[in-house]
């Protein structure tokens, strides 16, 4: 199954029945499956005029307390955030996807992952965080697609999966598990006062003081999220001397490359977060501080590295390795750079 | 002394809210909300009614209308109102906006909520002007007419004509329902309350896209005295913004 459609099938099994979205390179396998597959189960597919009107057609459906999604790219999720910040505003669920191009401004459609800190912090105007996972196989793809549902009811916060088109289009083995769609309590939800005071969805908090509160209400998920919610990959074995870390569809190459290392000898452990908000702080303190010397290899020119340096606080050497704009390493290039630490000793001189 | 029964023969709609108005003196809002209100009961919709709620004076309707409301960002109310309705078809969804809300920022989702045949009632308010940001120019602004943002006054070369939403939104294949009416006097509000209700009619029945248009005033940001507003109302508003029904079902 191709990862698109996986997502999109997986987003169908865990009881997603509302999906509008806007055309854009290279994630239209997403609608193109769902217009037809989501009328089949009864669901609604909207093709909308812009990614403006689909964010605010999402923010509809989920004030009526439906799980509902949209899917886009680069350009297209720029264009989204203002709704974003509305739906982390309005605490209201939903699943938005970004299957990126490389940019900025219409960029390419090659696979990167200069999306990463757009995605992790917020993106849009204001004090808030989305939920964002990383998927790195088809199978993640499905499951994730569930499991971002899950989260954004939970915590009443948008969820984005980050994929790139490797991720969207390559084909692998799934196996389906349809969930159950998550008994969310939605007792916020718009349906009509019937037999009840009526309610209200809103993030126009003008009263003194107001502000404030909802802005530490806010921020209080975001926290029992960092505590509770953190999906993270670890394999650093005891003696590991450089501790790589990777996320998305770079990690299966960094896997690669690891694990060539290891045949050849060499002390090398992979940290992969999945959740990329909250990001796993922990883990990859816990790895990066052992190891004592630290990679971050990234399909940008630096994003993530951010959060690996914020983690380690300093206790690590953290070494960084970019392919931006598309640019697709091997493994042996990979290889090649843990190699280029490790013989050096993992000195602060050769950082790059 | 003998007592004299009272029997209520003229009161407020029973979902308007006995909250008092914000809004300013000689401004049309509050009597909009208040036909609003006589539509939500004539049809029994309290209990179904869903308001979603633009940007612009109008943000406080759920001050004054006792149904679940929705805020919808700048313009997208429409989009935001097409989610609700499909995914709770059995409610009854409207929009309440501002020029500058539905007919500048919100141009796009206006027109293709409406070329879609959403089930759904837009109340739009056209008082010629930004109300709430402090009186700069709308689209809706009528030539020559002073605004803080046109200090000499509109020129339609290079600030563009007064747009005709009602004529516009008539035009379009999918709409249902498309009528301006106009609030400044009461034979004229008289025919808005009419108008309310049909535009109403139109998602009861199932029949697709309906927006009324109405005139209001906006003493404040117009600089005029609220007898001056409706003097201006019947005069050069009227002749900017035909009034009629530019599309029935």
């Amino acid at each position: 199954m191709k990862g698109s459609v996986a997502l999109a099938q997986g987003a169908i099994d865990a009881g997603c029945r509302f999906y509008f979205g806007y055309p854009i390179t290279p994630q239209n396998d997403i609608p193109e499956y769902l217009s037809a597959a989501l009328p089949a189960v009864g669901g609604t597919f909207i093709q909308a005029e812009s990614e403006l009107a689909s964010i605010n057609m999402v923010l509809g459906a989920a004030a009526a307390g439906k799980m509902a999604m949209t899917s886009s790219s680069g350009p297209g999720i720029s264009l989204m955030q203002e709704g974003l910040s509305y739906l982390a505003g309005s605490e209201l669920p939903a699943l938005v996807v970004n299957i990126t191009r490389s940019g900025p401004g219409l960029g390419g459609i090659s696979p990167t992952q200069g999306d990463y800190l757009q995605a992790t912090r917020g993106g849009g105007h204001g004090d808030y965080r989305l939920i964002v996972l990383g998927p790195n196989s088809v199978q993640e793809m499905y499951d994730l697609a569930g499991e971002a549902f899950r989260l954004a009811f939970k915590y009443r916060n948008p969820a984005m999966i980050l994929g790139d088109a490797i991720l969207g289009q390559m084909k692998e083995p799934v196996v389906l598990k349809p969930t159950q769609a998550p008994p969310a309590e939605t007792a916020w939800a718009l349906s009509g006062a019937m037999n009840r005071q009526p309610r209200l969805v809103k993030s126009l908090y003008l009263k003194d003081g107001e502000m404030t509160v909802h802005n530490w209400k806010l921020d209080e998920k975001y926290r029992q999220l960092k505590e509770t919610e953190v999906l993270v990959e670890t394999d650093c074995p005891p003696g590991c001397k450089l501790a790589v870390v990777a996320f998305g569809s770079c990690s299966r190459i960094v896997r690669s490359a690891v694990d060539q290392a290891r045949r050849i000898g060499l002390p090398v452990g992979l940290v992969r977060p999945i959740s990329l908000y909250p990001f796993p702080e922990q883990a990859v303190r816990e790895a990066a501080v052992n190891a004592g010397n630290t990679l971050v290899i990234e399909m940008n020119t630096g994003q993530m590295v951010d959060d690996v340096r914020l983690a380690c606080n300093g206790e690590s050497h953290v070494f960084f390795k970019g392919y931006p704009g598309g640019h697709i390493p091997t493994p042996e290039d990979i290889l090649a750079e843990i190699e280029n630490i490790l013989n050096r000793g993992g000195l602060k001189a050769c950082q790059l | 002394m003998s007592t004299v029964a009272e029997k209520i023969i003229f009161s407020a709609p029973s979902c308007l809210l006995q909250n008092t108005f914000h809004f300013c003196p000689g401004c049309h809002h509050g009597l909009v909300h208040r036909l609003a209100g006589e539509a939500i009961d004539e049809f029994k919709l309290a209990d179904k009614a869903i308001g979603v709620i633009g940007v612009g004076c109008g943000v406080f309707l759920y001050d004054y209308l006792a149904v679940d409301c929705c805020e919808a960002p700048h313009g997208r109310a429409p989009a935001v109102a097409s989610g609700l309705k499909r995914a709770n078809p059995e409610s009854f969804v409207f929009t309440y906006q501002g020029d500058g809300d539905l007919a500048a920022i919100g141009t796009s989702e206006i027109i293709h909520t409406a070329n879609r045949q959403e089930n759904i009632t837009v109340i739009f308010v056209n008082n010629s002007v930004y109300g709430m940001t402090g009186g700069q120019m709308a689209p809706t602004t009528l030539p020559g007419q002073k605004t803080t943002t046109t200090p000499l006054g509109r020129k339609p070369a290079g600030d563009g004509y007064p747009m005709r939403m009602a004529e516009l939104i008539g035009s379009l294949q999918g709409t249902a329902y498309s009528a301006r009416v106009s609030c400044h006097d009461l034979k004229h509000i008289r025919s808005a309350r009419k108008a309310m209700k049909r535009a109403f009619q139109a998602q009861v029945e199932n029949r697709g896209f309906a927006m009324i248009e109405l005139l209001s005033a906006c003493p404040t940001n117009w600089r005029m005295t609220p007898q001056q507003s409706l003097a201006r109302m019947a005069g050069e508003m009227l002749t900017a913004f035909p009034l009629g029904v530019y599309k029935d079902f």
